[in-house]
């Protein structure tokens, strides 16, 4: 280590390297399935209609990538009186 | 056989023409009929690159629609007779490269030459997959820093699923060119090193261009890195990653990195 090493900040490569294999490892994961969220979105709108009467704009999916895991949110809103008509 | 190659990328700006140019003229210096295809049609630069800006009459698309016969288009190197260009359209859009089109003249090309270097334009979109469409093997450059990292990840998912190759279930050669590469910069920790850029994309690599003064000569010059000076230090990167491509086993070296005591200290206290 040279003299000049000793008393410089922290060096910014093995950031750029970590903040890559973070970020590679999901998108290699998700090849393709850009659109996933919205194609869920609507099959699963179509399966609670078949049996609810939902506002489109009250069912919400969102996807949240943490390190490890991944995880879906699936919203519904039902109305009360929607309920009364699946009897 | 003919083998077709393209230099892609994902991003621009990161050398895929001046590798082309150069990997190009480095084959045809081994006395292989070589060709190398501009894919970046609206925005040619392989003919100025080249030096045959001024010698262009047809192009790729003339070809494609019919207007004009390939070797009418195709344009014979002046220091080379092995080293030939097939340039892009300047003028008209990029829509006008067809599947079908761009599936007969590399068929037609598959019949006259050893090599078909192709150079694909940044992005994803129809010029660079149509550029990857029917190759043998890729050189994927990329530059030692995230996004290029990033964006070569991107295109090597894209040849392993849309190209011709692909489809048929074998696999498209691939090869890391990595260019502009500081090896000073690099040892002090301030850039990716050879081995974190390989580590992250896992393909092998080809070659290792240093960053030069050498590469900006050539371009203002009209002439590929290796024709240019053949024994600058791009230049012999250049080479030597056109011999590995023909399947010879070259021992790699990183550029700049034999540095004595003195080049070492003053190395590391300058920039």
């Amino acid at each position: 280590m040279s003299i000049f090493r000793f008393f410089s900040k922290q060096t910014s490569a093995p950031t750029a390297r970590e903040r890559l294999q973070v970020l590679l490892a999901h998108e290699r994961a998700s090849v393709g399935q850009s659109d996933l969220v919205a194609v869920l979105r609507e099959e699963i709108l179509a399966v609670i209609a078949k049996h609810v009467q939902v506002d489109r704009d009250k069912v919400n999916v969102t996807m949240e990538r943490g390190e490890h895991v991944t995880t879906l949110e699936v919203d519904i809103e039902i109305p009360i009186k929607a309920g009364v008509r699946a009897a | 056989m003919a083998k077709v190659v393209v230099v892609t990328s994902g991003k621009g700006g990161v050398g895929k023409t001046t590798s082309t140019a150069a990997l190009g003229a480095a084959l045809a210096q081994r006395n292989e009929k070589t060709v190398v295809v501009d894919f970046d049609v609206g925005l040619r630069n392989l003919d100025l690159v080249m030096g045959a800006e001024r010698r262009v009459v047809y192009d790729l698309v003339n070809v494609i629609q019919g207007d004009a016969k390939l070797p009418q288009a195709l344009i014979r190197d002046k220091r080379l007779d092995t080293l030939f260009l097939l340039p892009a359209s300047q003028t008209r859009d990029k829509d006008s490269l067809t599947p079908e089109g761009v599936e007969r003249v590399m068929a037609e090309l598959r019949k006259h030459f050893d090599w078909i270097i192709c150079d694909s334009p940044a992005g994803i979109e129809r010029g660079a997959t149509l550029a990857m469409r029917h190759a043998d093997l890729a050189v994927i450059v990329t530059n030692p820093e995230v996004s290029s990292v990033r964006d070569s990840d991107r295109i090597i998912g894209l040849l392993d699923a849309k190209t011709e190759r692909a489809e048929r279930g074998e696999r498209v050669e691939k090869h890391l060119l990595l260019t502009r590469y500081d090896a000073v910069r690099a040892e002090r920790g301030d850039m990716l090193k050879v081995d974190d850029v390989l580590e992250i994309l896992s393909i092998p690599l080809i070659g290792i261009v240093p960053e030069s003064m050498d590469v900006l000569k050539a371009s203002n010059l009209g002439a590929p890195v290796t024709l240019a000076d053949s024994r600058s230090a791009p230049a012999l990167a250049y080479l030597d990653a056109a011999r590995r491509l023909a399947g010879e086993t070259v021992p790699m070296t990183i550029p700049g990195e034999k540095r004595g005591f003195l080049g070492k200290i003053f190395g590391r206290r300058a920039a």
